[in-house]
């Protein structure tokens, strides 16, 4: 449930005292509602659900994940026999197609 | 953006002098009488005529498909050259009905003339002439209809094809949504060309000319409720060019489609019906802009149903995929094209996507309009 | 678009993949309780990249599939009402009540409109004095904040001709009712990310202790989805059962206490019914008594409308994986996405509908 996309906050206003803003998905730009991530500040990322800012997205552990995820699997393979790997079948067959 | 003639100046356009005393459509202008007539000689005609266009026939008694709106008869004649003894006649029809009417980087009109060359173009036929049927509100402002009339008038000869005939009704303010169009094309298919779903074989490969879905979210963009700022503008485009140049070519197409509402995978779901016959395509090949990812994203919707205008779907056999991308990517309208998938025997009836992480999803004929959704 | 395009890298995802089919020894039963995640595995097939005998079950977290019977025709008669402009999201939308849905009351000539955000039917309400505005407040915990800013707003505003139709449901309790259930087969949860970023993590601590289950909180891209299955499953293969966040980029243990406080003092706990499941005690939230004035079933008197969830769906048995969908005698039947009748049904990722979807494929249908 719950669509909720990370974008970034480019301006900040008031609004009959309702805290406004405006994020960018990636070229994309839509008022959001910034009532409930208060100390928010231009340049930060924000995750928009329905129109309103949930929550800051915290760069620090979206790169930590990233980091944790690029070091899965990592010893294996180094100790991998290559030939083996390289027989090991992918799960599906690849489609022929052109970027 | 294709469109090589003039810019359209929203703001510039006024209508010619005996218009002015009705702003707006009034009840008589779809009566048959003297405002009728105004509307046609002082708004219309000037925004369809294309001078030049086609052979004049005068010796003959017979204007070029160019002169036959200005004879405004009750039918227009058409004077075919020899190469339709060998053709065949394609025959189509399209209504326009979007809202808004003005989105970024065009409008209703450009959907009209685009929409039905397209169609015939995807046909394998080389589109000769347009009729137009407009159907008015009362109360509409003349000079917008002015600028969607100037519109339709432009794209058409930018394509080469003549408006040729036409008609307006007008209703009561409150029955309709300012203007709908219905436009009707007719056009030569050379002998030799046959295309259609009985066509398709499986290890035919699947062609798209261009980024898809920007026309459907700039459209997005500014309906009532859902607006957002972004640089995405329509794309909407007359293909009979580039299939002209596919066919050609030589190229052994099996069957061509113009993606609109449902997108490419109401395109790809519906061939694959008709041909009996599954699709499998690769998603990460498909070409979709990153503003136009990124604005799906955040109104969870799927590019591959978002509407399109201008993009062209070619099954072509396997041996002759390579040299059709490069015939499509030689063409301007074709430069952002791509194999993205293939015909296959399994599943008929069914498209199967490689997903970008490698898994495999049914790829699903959208049930109605496309609408955000919160989960 | 930064911080979604990394998360559904073809690479890294071959990698969770591979540390998945290393860890499994034999068959587990996962649950993704939120509606976005199924979203997610059926979009990108991660259920057929998963070892055999990991099986994912779909559980009932899109909101707009689980919304009662009896709430949607409410909506439906509301709607109809002369002089009311029904706002909606769009999903909600083209859910069939017992007889309609909302496409048919606008066709009929009411004014039904598609809204992006809450705050858009507000706004309508301040445009439209002399019209009755009605916002059909569905979601779990991540919508709620945003549904309790309108009324809030509305009354510091005084517009007074804008109303809330409530129909908030709550993800804790419907983990603890599939629990309950004898018949429970799910081993693990992936608990709904956002919905956490809301609340925070301290509900679901106590739900692990009781039925000795892990949770892992889950964020919504491929890799957020495969990094939750891939904790679950190196839980249960060790043998332990524990509360853990995968998606700390979103979730602060404590949530957001700002929007706490707004739901807090909008809203109230109440049962619920779940379509196509039944009544779940204290699993939802409708309008306080101090917000009663904005209460849209009070303001259109339609609480009185009640309405049974149809006899033969077996929906609730379907999202507890005890049955699969094409064992339902109404399977494409009485029920398909056309017409659906259980929650499973109506949304394109609902297992039902997935089945229906999938139902021509030669290959195995993946579970």
């Amino acid at each position: 449930m719950c669509l909720g996309v990370p974008g970034r906050v480019e301006r900040v206003w008031d609004a009959d005292g309702i805290s406004m803003g405006e994020v960018d998905f990636g070229g994309v730009r839509k008022e959001v509602c910034l009532a409930y991530v208060p100390d928010v500040g231009v340049g930060a990322y924000v995750i928009v659900h329905v129109g309103f800012a949930i929550t800051t997205l915290d760069e620090a552990s979206a790169l930590e994940t990233l980091a944790l995820f690029r070091s899965i699997g990592t010893l294996e393979a180094e100790f991998a026999d290559p030939l083996a790997a390289a027989d090991s079948p992918p799960p599906t067959p690849p489609l022929e197609a052109t970027p | 953006m294709s469109r090589s003639g003039e810019p359209l100046d929203l703001e510039g356009w006024t209508c010619p002098a005996p218009l002015r005393d009705h702003p707006t459509v009034v009840m008589g202008h779809g009566g048959g009488g003297r405002l009728s007539a105004e509307l046609v000689e002082h708004l219309f005609l000037p925004a369809f005529d294309a001078p030049g266009l086609g052979d004049s026939d005068e010796a003959a008694g017979a204007p070029g498909v160019a002169g036959v709106l200005r004879q405004l008869g009750d039918a227009a004649v058409l004077r075919l050259g020899p190469e339709a003894a060998d053709a065949r006649l394609a025959f189509s029809t399209d209504s326009f009905v979007v809202r808004p009417r003005f989105f970024p980087g065009g409008n209703i009109g450009d959907l009209a003339v685009h929409g039905t060359i397209n169609d015939l173009a995807v046909s394998g036929a080389r589109p000769l002439a347009l009729s137009v049927g407009m159907i008015l509100e009362e109360g509409m402002a003349l000079d917008e209809l002015g600028v969607i009339a100037r519109t339709m008038g432009r794209d058409a000869r930018d394509a080469g094809v003549a408006i040729v005939t036409g008609d307006t009704k007008v209703v009561d303010a409150g029955h309709g949504d300012g203007v709908y169009l219905n436009t009707a094309g007719i056009g030569l298919v050379p002998a030799g060309v046959d295309l259609g779903a009985h066509r398709v074989r499986p290890g035919d490969r699947v062609l798209v000319s261009g980024p898809i879905g920007a026309h459907g979210i700039a459209v997005l963009s500014v309906r009532d409720g859902l607006e957002f700022g972004s640089a995405i503008v329509t794309d909407s485009a007359p293909l009979h060019g580039l299939v002209g140049a596919l066919l050609e070519a030589g190229v052994a197409v099996s069957v061509m489609r113009d993606p609109t509402r449902g997108g490419l995978a109401a395109t790809l779901n519906e061939l694959a019906a008709a041909a009996g016959v599954g699709v499998e395509i690769v998603e990460r090949a498909v070409p979709v802009p990153d503003d136009v990812r990124a604005a799906c994203s955040f109104l969870g919707l799927d590019p591959m149903q978002v509407a399109n205008e201008g993009k062209l779907v070619a099954f072509v056999r396997g041996e002759d995929a390579e040299r059709a991308l490069a015939v499509v990517q030689g063409h301007p309208l074709g430069v952002g094209a791509a194999l993205i998938g293939e015909v296959v025997a399994a599943h008929p009836g069914l498209v199967v996507a490689r997903t970008g992480i490698g898994g495999t999803r049914v790829v699903d004929l959208p049930l109605a309009e496309q609408l955000p959704r919160i989960c | 678009m930064k911080y979604l395009d990394e998360f559904g890298d073809v690479e890294l995802a071959q990698r969770l993949l591979d540390d998945i089919r290393a860890t499994v020894t034999r068959p587990w039963a996962l649950m993704e309780v939120c509606g976005g995640q199924t979203h997610t595995i059926i979009r990108n097939g991660i259920d057929q990249l998963l070892p055999e005998g990991v099986e994912m079950i779909h559980g009932p977290g899109c909101p707009v599939c689980v919304t009662p019977l009896e709430m949607i025709d409410r909506a439906l008669a509301i709607a109809e009402q002369p002089g009311v402009i029904f706002c909606s999201f769009g999903d909600m939308i083209r859910v069939p009540g017992s007889h309609d849905d909302l496409f048919a009351v606008k066709a009929r000539g009411g004014d039904v409109r598609v809204v992006y955000s809450p705050l858009d039917a507000v706004k309508l309400a301040r445009d439209n004095p002399d019209r009755q505005v009605v916002f059909f407040g569905v979601g779990f915990e991540t919508t709620a904040p945003a549904n309790a800013m309108t009324v809030k707003l509305a009354r510091e505003q005084g517009i007074g001709n804008f109303s809330l139709l409530v129909s908030h449901v709550l993800v804790p309790p419907a983990i603890r009712a599939i629990m309950d259930s004898p018949t429970c087969r799910v081993q693990g949860f992936l608990a709904a990310g956002h919905v956490c970023t809301v609340m925070g993590m301290a509900q679901y601590g106590p739900l692990v202790q009781a039925y000795q289950v892990p949770i892992v909180v889950t964020g919504f891209e491929p890799l957020d989805v495969l990094e939750g299955i891939r904790r679950v499953l190196h839980q249960l293969e060790a043998g332990q059962a524990r509360l853990d966040n995968a998606y700390p980029r979103a979730v602060a243990p404590q949530g957001n206490p700002v929007a706490q406080a707004v739901v807090a003092e909008v809203f109230t706990t109440c049962d619920r019914q779940w379509r196509g499941i039944g009544m779940i005690p204290q699993s939802g939230w409708r309008l306080s008594p101090a917000f009663a004035d904005f209460d849209a079933e009070q303001r259109f008197e339609v609480a009185g409308i009640v309405t049974q969830e149809s006899p033969v769906c077996r929906a609730g048995e379907v999202l507890q994986g005890l049955i699969k969908p094409h064992q339902c005698a109404a399977f494409g039947r009485a029920c398909t996405p056309r017409s659906p009748l259980g929650a499973p049904m109506v949304s394109s990722e609902g297992a039902c509908a997935a089945y229906h979807a999938f139902r021509r494929l030669d290959a195995p249908v993946a579970s």
